[in-house]
């Protein structure tokens, strides 16, 4: 029975790991293809749930801006979007911002150190923040595209059957876990076997080497984006659907952290493995270890283990081998 | 030398009786500053189909700047330059590959992180016209057109002699085979013109035979017009049809070797004062 129990927590733990893996995918793209740190990915994230409730409930943008400014009485339109439509427009959306960003930050940063780049992010994040607050009020939304959610009945009548003990996972999550496991098939066969794939490892090894084989730095920049955004649109819908769409969405990004640090900044498996490790270990620590020093221990878990690792594996686990040749 | 349009050339032969073509490049009147340094004043000369034409000069001559100025990386303040016949507008380096210009670089640009393979299939990124879908899944044209790139970079693997580090990450390698795998991959683009910065600097005396033979046999074999910048003023001589000399920026000699090397002014800037 004690082992059944901790199963169920290691089965949780990993389905939550599978959600702040979601999170980390996005960084590490970015990262793969230009060597930024993009800060703004939590915001992100945010932005695209916000957009696509905004756009499901039919709300008019910048509503609270046009009342003040006309002193008229908009709110909504009138009209609701159905999820896939909202879905595919929120996308469109997205790489229409990662257009601008391109057009309207890196173009004008190119060759600059990396750190400049990731203030810029930090005001990427800013902006976006204020921007989505402005757009679609400060309200925090309750996220409905359809996905089922509460406790599986039938996972939970068939491990009693079978153990004696039922399971309580959350639907969500079994959805959370399909969904990240398609999205990532798709990026690795995207990278390995398009030539598009093909361009953007090769800007992320050598811009000038790049360029030199005809391939536009701009438009790997501005596809990197994009995917980076459609990534930040489904972790924004998990996390939407989970706990609603609200500031501290854009915190989650804050979870990614030791994520990335385990895994690797550069690896799309390393995210994903980063992820699980994370959350399958929070959960245990919490249930044999939390006990004893007084619990909430899922508050610093993933960040003491990071720092672990920034002392003894600072590459994480699949990053590449740091050598500074001399 | 009186500049002729490219219309209006036909094939000659050189001294040595090797064959060059019609104009395939022709640089008019090209100065490029940086701030208040110039770096090339006024330097017009062309490219024949076929050829092996080598610019020289001492450190600091100006001829990495010219090679950027003719792969698009530098846009020149002043002068014309045409390509086939046309004259070129400013482009990004990218838009110049593809308009089947491919180089090399001094300090050896790989994609580190990719095996030995598929730095050299980036040199045929742009070959590839399939729909993305179809690529990701490998369907149709899609395969066709791996398959055939794939077959096409097999042979210059072999030509170069690189099979048994074709799946070698290109981190891990020497110096020496570093620099063949960047000739590859310019290669596998099939370049109208293949530009090549110092493809022999850093090496032993054996690589560097090895680099001259290859040279010789892609501009042999695959007929491949190739412009190169070197220092090593034996390799120069041995290898090119024909040379310009720059010094502070400015042309000081242009023809064969055997003309460029008897050139006083060459002479003096170059290879010292004759001691004769």
């Amino acid at each position: 029975m004690e082992f059944l129990y901790a199963s169920e927590v290691l089965v949780n733990g990993l389905m939550a790991g599978v959600m702040y893996a979601l999170v980390a995918l996005g960084f590490v793209l970015i990262y793969k293809a230009s060597g930024v740190f993009n800060y703004a990915q939590g915001v992100m994230a945010l932005f695209a749930a916000m957009t696509l409730v905004g756009i499901m409930e039919g709300r008019v943008p910048f509503a609270h801006l046009i009342n003040a400014m006309f002193g008229v009485h908009v709110s909504h339109f009138g009209w609701t979007v159905p999820a896939i439509f909202g879905i595919a427009l929120t996308a469109l959306i997205m790489v229409g911002l990662a257009i601008a960003v391109e057009k309207l930050v890196l173009k004008h940063l190119v060759g600059q150190e990396p750190i400049i780049l990731f203030m810029a992010t930090i005001g990427l994040a800013w902006f976006l923040e204020g921007l989505g607050d402005v757009m679609w009020g400060a309200d925090v939304k309750v996220l409905d595209v359809g996905l089922p959610q509460g406790i599986s009945d039938g996972i939970e009548a068939a491990t009693n059957d079978w153990l004696g003990y039922g399971f309580f996972i959350d639907k969500l999550d079994i959805w959370a876990t399909v969904i990240a496991a398609a999205l990532v098939a798709a990026l690795v066969g995207f990278s390995q076997y398009t030539k598009q794939g093909r361009a953007m490892r090769a800007v992320a090894d050598d811009h000038q080497a790049a360029l030199s084989v005809g391939i536009s730095l701009r438009f790997i920049w501005i596809m990197v984006w994009s995917i980076a955004g459609f990534v930040a649109l489904v972790a924004g819908i998990m996390w939407g659907t989970k706990s609603g769409v609200q500031f501290s969405l854009s915190l989650i990004a804050l979870k990614a952290l030791p994520v990335l640090m385990l895994g690797g900044f550069t690896s799309i498996p390393g995210a994903i493995v980063g992820g699980l490790i994370i959350g399958m270990g929070e959960k245990l620590f919490e249930y044999f270890i939390g006990p004893m020093v007084g619990g909430a221990t899922e508050n610093w878990f993933a960040y003491v283990l990071a720092l672990l690792f920034l002392v003894f594996r600072p590459q994480g686990l699949f990053g590449e081998r740091i050598i500074e040749r001399v | 030398m009186i500049a002729t349009p490219a219309t209006e050339l036909t094939g000659e032969f050189t001294t040595d009786g090797r064959r060059t073509g019609p104009v395939l490049m022709d640089l008019k009147n090209i100065t490029l500053r940086f701030g208040g340094v110039v770096a090339i004043k006024d330097i017009s000369f062309d490219i024949r189909e076929g050829e092996i034409r080598a610019i020289i000069g001492p450190n600091g001559a100006g001829k990495s700047s010219m090679l950027n100025v003719i792969s698009g990386f530098y846009v020149p303040q002043e002068g014309e330059i045409w390509f086939e016949g046309a004259r070129r507008p400013p482009m990004k380096p990218y838009e110049v590959a593809r308009l089947g210009l491919a180089r090399t670089f001094q300090n050896i640009a790989l994609f580190d992180g990719m095996s030995v393979l598929d730095n050299i299939m980036t040199g045929r990124l742009n070959r590839m016209k399939a729909p993305l879908w179809a690529q990701a899944i490998w369907w149709g044209r899609a395969e066709r057109e791996e398959v055939e790139n794939r077959e096409q970079v097999e042979k210059i693997i072999d030509f170069l002699e690189i099979q048994n580090i074709r799946k070698t990450p290109v981190g891990r390698l020497p110096y020496g085979l570093k620099k063949r795998v960047e000739l590859a991959r310019a290669l596998a683009a099939e370049p109208r013109i293949l530009l090549l910065d110092e493809p022999m600097a850093g090496m032993n005396v054996e690589e560097k035979e090895d680099m001259c033979r290859f040279i010789l046999d892609v501009n042999d074999e695959f007929g491949t017009t190739i412009a190169l910048i070197e220092h090593d003023m034996g390799v120069v001589m041995d290898l090119s049809d024909r040379v310009v000399v720059m010094d502070y920026g400015r042309k000081i000699g242009d023809g064969t070797p055997d003309e460029v090397r008897a050139n006083p002014e060459v002479i003096s800037a170059y290879l010292g004062v004759s001691q004769e």
